[in-house]
């Protein structure tokens, strides 16, 4: 058993993570970084349309202004001094990611350029703003390549291919992580004063999503298994734009640029349900409309799906429409520049051209809005009170802080991952100077190695593969856009069976040491299974709709009974545990209760929670 | 439609495997617009689960899962069935030692990345209104296409003069280098030149234009590689070449 010692231990290697050992290493900690992936192949690399932050380059914008749709997008859920922290922080992240030598795309004025994005918009909600900094249609890629530059020029030690398994407990705090190591299959011990969960979400649970195949919420389970309480797990974001069947995401940046949605019959729809904002109306209205097209016999062929039209002649005609200024018109040549990757993948899976087609796409399960619960400091926070957990850290996707609320708005994913992220790196930082090294328990491995010898001996007849597909279909189906109490009991009854085939029932075919990849996805699957029961599970407690979490049978947002953060706990016992699920936690409303004290008069309260109309 | 696919396998631990052998798999019900790493998937999960192979975002973006398609370099999951034909032949990537099936160890390769000093240096002092540093859109233009490389490997093993000598750093290192050398912005352009002007750097390259066919994200990888060695050739070290000049 090898045991490797580091002041900081970091798992996940992309934005959030690389941002963390970044900070952390700069002020002197000892990193190492865990990755089960080189972390070039991490997923904030497929973020396509840009980073959120009020610079104000091309169009008057404010810190305060990103602050309100922050907390008008996520439904009034999200918490009001996180999101002002949020929205602050990013505008020095992105000039500190520029300084990295980040390749912003440039205005004429050599500045970095912005666009305009999904619910983000000027003077709370007057028109939409061009906030979203951008490098083409691939800022995440350049995000995370300048990070893994930054972390070579800087020496941050590396274990790529180590995937983590679990984590140390020792008296309530953390003593570091458990992994394998990919290429060997040996266990190895990860002993470390703080660690660092930066693991990304779960779009797995789902069978139409945008999420890589590695993400599989392994950061998630491990902390869920080991007594941390997940919160807000019943929000997950669908992107209202995934390539038909596939899922491949295609940007909101395609309607930043004047892109618009058009069902059967060549409606705009999307002027019904969003007359100001239209195309560009936060992520769960839009996906919501998609979906109302479709049952009222609008979709494409009646299969579903939209056309998603970004055609010069379509967009000028529209732009002509709105009375816009003819140096706004597009072309060509403007389309091929903006959205290279875009149109390739078009091209590549579909055979379709967007400058001469439109393109089909249906909503996609796309983002975690919940998760481990942190402070702005992304120290893990343990219950209501937020008592924290000592040691232990989280950022990005896998993280609930919680600035996005009951949904995201687009590009704050990556501003949470480099704000967050680096605030935690240098927070940790400051914790390893002054904590102790805390001892080893005996054998702390014992309990995962068994889980692992289990999966690789198990001589039953259920094949992994199978059942992480009926997992993803009954989740697309009963716990997706649309819920009722009769779909989701329905997903929960799914999801106990598949649990006890699981863990009953499991056979692979790959017994060996060496990048057992067979092994890894049949435990991968434990992991998303829990994470798809906690969120069915606190799905079908929330009986209200808000933000992505849109029940048929609680059609209205309800903030007399149900403003207020979930938090779902496991007892530990993986083939068949029981789950103790709160309301308890408030919903931070600082910047309304400021407003209050101030006298402003109730009409003009910005950060009062109210009908979201976009 | 019926698809074969012939896989070339092997596997450290298991006898009579050590040694790289093909293996056939017959997918039925496969639709010419499935992706090639789907059917990879299918032949996993309904067939052989220890087939081996990476992968991750499906969609071209990571780079994980470089392999060698019908003979050529491609993605797996940016190549579809109907791009390959009804009888498909994966291997590994060549050049870099196969590890187990279609994993290849990716070591040597990232560490020639790290050879050429892929990070963005610039020590002057911070504009002083705390914004960020200028540039025009003409001069961030001028190095586009090798920002955006994915580090798949795809161009470095399908190059002859890689195969032949594994220490030559390869065409994505020399891309990874040409992101920074003409970014107006960075200052240690002369420090890679260098680096690229020893013996096992740039001019191990033949021009075999190899690479930029086998790139999936469609950079002119041969070009790149030209415009570092005429930058070499020109003695241009202030770190601001342009591409257009040196041509």
């Amino acid at each position: 058993m090898q045991i490797h010692k580091h002041d900081a231990i970091i798992v996940g290697a992309g934005g959030a993570g690389l941002m963390a050992a970044l900070y952390a290493s700069k002020a002197g900690a000892d990193v190492a970084v865990v990755s089960k992936l080189y972390p070039t192949r991490s997923h904030t690399g497929a973020a396509q349309g840009g980073i959120g932050a009020a610079l104000g380059n091309l169009d008057e914008d404010k810190p305060i202004y990103h602050t309100y749709d922050t907390v008008k997008g996520g439904d009034y859920l999200t918490d009001q001094a996180a999101a002002k922290i949020l929205a602050e922080n990013a505008v020095d992240a992105v000039i500190e990611l520029e300084r990295m030598g980040l390749p912003f795309d440039r205005t004429s004025e050599k500045r970095i350029s912005q666009r305009r994005f999904g619910g983000h918009t000027r003077n709370f909600g007057e028109e939409l703003v061009r906030r979203a900094c951008h490098a083409a249609d691939r800022t995440g890629h350049m995000i995370l390549q300048t990070l893994y530059q930054q972390c070579i020029k800087n020496e941050v030690h590396f274990f790529d291919e180590f995937q983590v398994v679990d984590m140390i407990v020792v008296d309530g705090a953390v003593a570091g992580v458990i992994a394998i190591e990919l290429g060997t299959g040996e266990f190895h011990i990860f002993h470390g004063k703080a660690s660092f969960f930066a693991s990304g979400g779960w779009g797995r649970c789902w069978s139409v999503t945008s999420n890589a195949h590695a993400l599989t919420g392994d950061g998630a389970a491990i902390a869920l298994r080991r007594g941390v309480p997940l919160e807000d797990m019943e929000f997950f974001q669908f992107h209202p734009t995934g390539i038909y069947r596939m899922g491949i995401l295609i940007t909101e940046g395609v309607r930043g640029e004047g892109g618009v949605l058009i069902n059967s019959v060549g409606e705009r729809f999307m002027e019904r349900y969003a007359p100001s904002a239209k195309d560009l109306a936060s992520r769960d209205v839009v996906s919501r409309a998609i979906y109302l097209e479709t049952r009222e016999g609008r979709s494409i062929k009646n299969r579903g799906y939209v056309h998603l039209d970004i055609r010069p002649g379509t967009v000028n005609r529209y732009f002509a429409e709105e009375g816009r200024d003819r140096s706004d018109f597009i072309d060509d040549a403007t389309v091929e520049r903006k959205l290279p990757d875009i149109l390739d993948f078009c091209r590549t899976y579909l055979g379709v051209d967007p400058v001469k087609e439109p393109m089909p796409v249906q909503p996609t399960a796309h983002y975690a809005m919940g998760g481990i619960p942190t402070n702005v400091d992304a120290e893990v926070v343990i219950d209501a009170g937020g008592t924290v957990m000592p040691g232990l850290y989280a950022a990005g996707e896998t993280a609930c802080v919680s600035v996005h609320g009951a949904n995201r708005l687009g590009t704050n994913s990556l501003v949470d991952l480099v704000v967050f992220g680096r605030r935690g790196g240098m927070r940790m930082a400051e914790f390893v100077k002054g904590a102790d090294w805390q001892a080893l328990p005996a054998n702390p491995e014992g309990e995962i190695r068994a889980e692992f010898e289990r999966i690789r001996n198990s001589t039953g007849k259920s094949r992994p593969g199978e059942l992480r597909a009926k997992m993803q279909e009954t989740m697309m189906e009963n716990i997706g856009v649309f819920r009722t109490a009769e779909t989701m009991q329905r997903g929960i009854d799914d999801l106990a069976e598949l649990r006890e085939r699981f863990y009953t029932d499991i056979q692979i075919d790959d017994k060996t040491r060496v990048f057992n990849t067979d092994l890894m996805e049949a435990w991968e699957l434990g992991a998303l299974l829990d994470l798809a029961d906690v969120t069915a599970r606190t799905a079908i407690l929330r009986e209200e709709s808000r933000g992505a979490h849109s029940r048929e049978d609680f059609k209205e947002r309800d903030d007399e009974n149900w403003m207020a953060h979930s938090l779902i706990s496991h007892d530990g016992k993986l083939a068949d545990p029981s789950y103790t699920v709160s309301f308890d936690k408030p919903v931070d409303l600082s910047l309304w209760e400021e407003e209050i004290a101030r006298g402003v008069p109730e009409d003009k309260q910005k950060f009062r929670p109210k009908a979201r109309v976009y | 439609m019926d698809v074969t696919f012939k896989i070339r396998r092997q596997n450290p631990e298991v006898p009579g495997r050590e040694k790289p052998y093909w293996q056939e798999f017959v997918l039925s019900d496969v639709d010419p617009a499935d992706r090639v790493l789907e059917m990879l998937h299918r032949i996993k999960w309904e067939q052989d689960g220890s087939l081996s192979l990476r992968r991750s975002c499906a969609h071209g973006v990571c780079g994980s899962d470089a392999m060698r398609i019908n003979g050529v370099n491609r993605l797996a999951c940016k190549m579809l069935i109907q791009d390959v034909g009804e009888r498909v032949q994966v291997e590994p990537i060549l050049g870099l030692p196969v590890i187990k099936d279609l994993i290849v160890d990716m070591e040597p390769f990232f560490d020639h990345y790290k050879r050429v000093m892929p990070f963005f240096v610039n020590d002057n002092a911070v504009p002083e209104d705390g914004r960020e540093r200028l540039q025009t859109q003409e001069d961030r233009e001028l190095f586009d296409d090798s920002t955006k490389c994915i580090l798949c490997a795809c161009c470095t093993t399908s190059c002859p003069s890689f195969w032949a000598n594994g220490h030559y750093v390869g065409p994505a290192a020399i891309v990874g280098a040409h992101r920074f050398i003409f970014d107006t912005r960075d200052q240690a352009g002369k420090e890679r030149l260098d680096v690229l002007s020893e013996p096992d750097g740039v001019w191990r390259c033949r021009t075999i234009f190899n690479c930029t066919p086998a790139c999936p994200r469609d950079i002119e990888v041969t070009r790149a590689i030209g415009e570092v060695k005429l930058a070499i050739r020109k003695g241009r070290t202030d770190g601001i070449i342009r591409p257009n000049e040196v041509q």
